[in-house]
């Protein structure tokens, strides 16, 4: 009998086209996603080289990281974003690829819109010139973030040349509290191993905490593995993840759904597969969580102090936290929940998605954003918005007093409009709380959408267990 | 893709650790649709006040830095987004070598790509080797990809290690793509494999 593999073993084997003698491997890449900002170089390459794109047919463009989230019939205001969303458009249509436009309503952040039209799939590999890539592991498929000369190379060959990465588990068992969810679990699990803890490793989320997560809140936990420094997560696809890809524009129909779906269940890692790490984290011990810092692993539990850098006993981890506290304008000591905030933003490849969108709504319902708060909802995608739409969560976020958005990536990286001014300080779902990541000198607190309606209700940093009905 | 085989200068010594791409280039120069450049806004928010101004204390700076060759960074640089404008920036400013005790793996991969040669080296090394920067335009290194050596200041050298596939590409300034499409033919026969395997992949619904 073959010895038992991992669901990455499974899909690395089956996408192997050749060793090459040095130990890399050429790897067959089945999907392709491409954005406005890390493909015109690429493009320009195959043209420059007189290169074709061999597979138009497995590859998916549309704008997301430049888009205004206000009004767009009248284009694009800033130069230089329209002259990258026009690159986009004329490249897609000089190669043969399918392209969703700014006025689409298919459009939106590239890893909310591949899962959304069944672009994705579970057993496949799937890249994209971005680093949160690693969302589309939430369906069983290895997906990770490439730089632009390997878009190129993807474009050109649908291959990569890569390193076998080694195979870790995380696994999650127990009940999430009230209030917890899935970014919840991400942020702790960053917290614990540490921004760099997933160097090398592609890691497979397991346990029962995990199983009993939706599809978003799965996509959730896989989109911020890249920020434990893992390029891809990987959640083993089941029942829940067959009825989110069911009927979808892309996913296969009639006999190959049933052929395809056979197949699915052959994907899960094997009873005694060897991992060259494990990790076990209780979830009925996961609380609400926020950074305080400027790195994703700068993260407490709401009921949480600021750290003191002076009980850091590591020279460079210490001065990164004297750093970080300067950046972020904290005092070690201060009680999180005393930080108060000016901004509020919710959204992005990691939580805007429409759970997400209802798990803040929840929390908006029949309150009043603080006086003092600046809070905007910006929807992963037009599909996401309409859904939002058609259950009246635009209303309850209006008559909250949040501002509702066209979608994008908007404040997430702050390429468009949306973004800090120096020293604000925001409550934010997205993914990097890095300095300058949501504007110059702006300040980042990263935790869940409930959390960040809680946080644009209070005017500052709070507790969601607080706020339950 | 341009060579790399060896080279002589100065080393700036930046010793925080976790530095991101995002601090490397920020996400206001990402709007552009070259790849040259970019240098101008390498470490933008490190390097300038808001007015544009400089800051004289940052490293890349100061007098004796301003035509490094190598960075000497804390560990886990370059992590966070995958943007390739990281390495392009660096390039375009004249840095074509960075030692760290490690890297971010889409960051490291994207060097190779550029004609960057990123060098690991452990953690104690990479502190002497920021204390020899540390004196200044003197403190000269030079750094021989095909020996796999770096020479410090004072004549000592430092030995290390390298992925000899990655090494030949940086040497030769070998195109990827081009080799890559020198396998057309296994390529193909993968996709007929695939295709009976999943058949529901090769055509979209």
């Amino acid at each position: 009998m073959a010895a038992p593999r991992t669901l990455f073993d499974k899909i690395w084997d089956s996408h192997l086209i050749e060793r090459q003698a040095d130990g890399s491997s050429l790897i067959y890449i089945d999907r392709h996603l491409v954005h406005e900002v890390t493909s015109p170089q690429a493009f320009e390459g195959l043209r420059v080289a007189g290169r074709k794109v061999r597979r138009p047919d497995l590859t998916l463009a549309v704008a997301d990281h430049n888009v205004p989230t206000t009004d767009r019939s009248k284009g694009i205001d800033d130069e230089e974003s329209r002259i990258q969303v026009e690159a986009l458009e004329k490249n897609a249509k000089d190669f043969g690829v399918e392209h969703y436009g700014m006025n689409d309503i298919r459009q939106g952040v590239v890893h909310i819109i591949g899962p959304e039209q069944g672009f994705t799939l579970p057993g496949t590999t799937i890249v994209c010139g971005d680093s949160h890539t690693s969302t589309h592991g939430a369906f069983g498929a290895l997906a990770f973030g490439i730089g632009t000369s390997e878009v190129e190379h993807v474009l050109a060959t649908q291959t990569l040349v890569q390193a076998r990465p080694k195979n870790m588990r995380m696994t999650v068992e127990g009940m999430l509290g009230k209030g917890v969810s899935a970014k919840d679990i991400v942020l702790a699990i960053i917290g614990k191993i540490g921004t760099a803890g997933g160097t090398g490793y592609v890691i497979e989320y397991a346990g029962n905490a995990i199983r009993a997560l939706s599809m978003e809140g799965r996509m959730t936990v896989c989109n911020m593995t890249i920020e434990g420094g893992a390029r891809a997560g990987l959640i083993a696809p089941d029942e829940t993840t067959y009825a989110y890809l069911k009927g979808r524009p892309m996913t296969p129909k009639g006999g190959a759904w049933e052929q395809a779906l056979a197949y699915w269940k052959t994907l899960p890692s094997d009873e005694g597969a060897v991992f060259d790490k494990e990790i076990r984290l209780d979830a009925a011990r996961i609380a609400p969580h926020v950074t305080w810092g400027t790195s994703p692993q700068d993260v407490l539990p709401i009921d949480g102090i600021v750290p003191d850098p002076k009980s850091v006993a590591d020279d460079g981890a210490r001065a990164a936290m004297e750093r970080a506290l300067v950046y972020i304008g904290l005092q070690p000591g201060t009680k999180l929940v005393d930080v108060k905030i000016d901004r509020v933003f919710i959204g992005s490849c990691t939580n805007g998605r429409i759970e997400d969108l209802r798990a803040a709504a929840d929390i908006a319902k029949g309150r009043k954003v603080a006086g003092h708060v600046n809070a905007m909802v910006v929807p992963g995608s037009g599909l996401v918005k309409q859904q939002a739409e058609a259950e009246g969560l635009d209303r309850v976020f209006i008559e909250a007093g949040f501002e509702w958005r066209e979608p994008g990536c908007s404040m997430c990286l702050a390429m468009n409009a949306d973004k800090l001014k120096p020293r604000e300080r925001c409550a934010s779902t997205s993914n990097r709380n890095f300095e300058g990541r949501q504007g110059r000198d702006g300040r980042t607190h990263l935790l869940s959408p409930a959390m960040a309606a809680a946080a644009a209700i209070s005017g500052r940093l709070a507790d969601v267990r607080e706020f339950a009905k | 893709m341009k060579k790399f085989d060896r080279l002589t200068g100065v080393a700036a010594p930046l010793e925080m650790v976790n530095v991101d791409t995002d601090m490397i280039i920020p996400k206001q120069f990402l709007k552009t649709i070259k790849r040259t450049g970019l240098g101008a806004g390498l470490f933008d928010e490190l390097r300038r006040n808001q007015d544009g101004s400089e800051k004289p204390d940052f490293v890349l700076n100061k007098p004796a830095y301003r035509n490094a060759k190598i960075l000497i960074a804390g560990r886990n640089f370059g992590c966070g987004s995958s943007r390739e404008h990281a390495p392009w920036a660096l390039q375009d400013f004249g840095i074509t070598c960075v030692i760290s005790p490690s890297y971010a793996d889409i960051f490291f991969n994207n060097c190779f790509q550029n004609g960057i040669l990123p060098i690991v080296l452990p953690e104690a090394t990479v502190k002497e080797l920021q204390d020899d920067a540390k004196k200044g335009s003197n403190a000269v290194f030079s750094v021989d990809l095909e020996k796999q050596e770096i020479t410090r200041p004072d004549g000592g050298v430092v030995k290390f290690d390298i992925d000899p596939f990655r090494k030949q590409c940086l040497l030769k300034g070998l195109d990827n793509v081009g080799l890559t499409l020198e396998k057309k033919s296994v390529i193909a026969a993968h996709e007929e494999r695939a295709k009976l395997q999943q058949p529901w992949l090769a055509a979209r619904a």
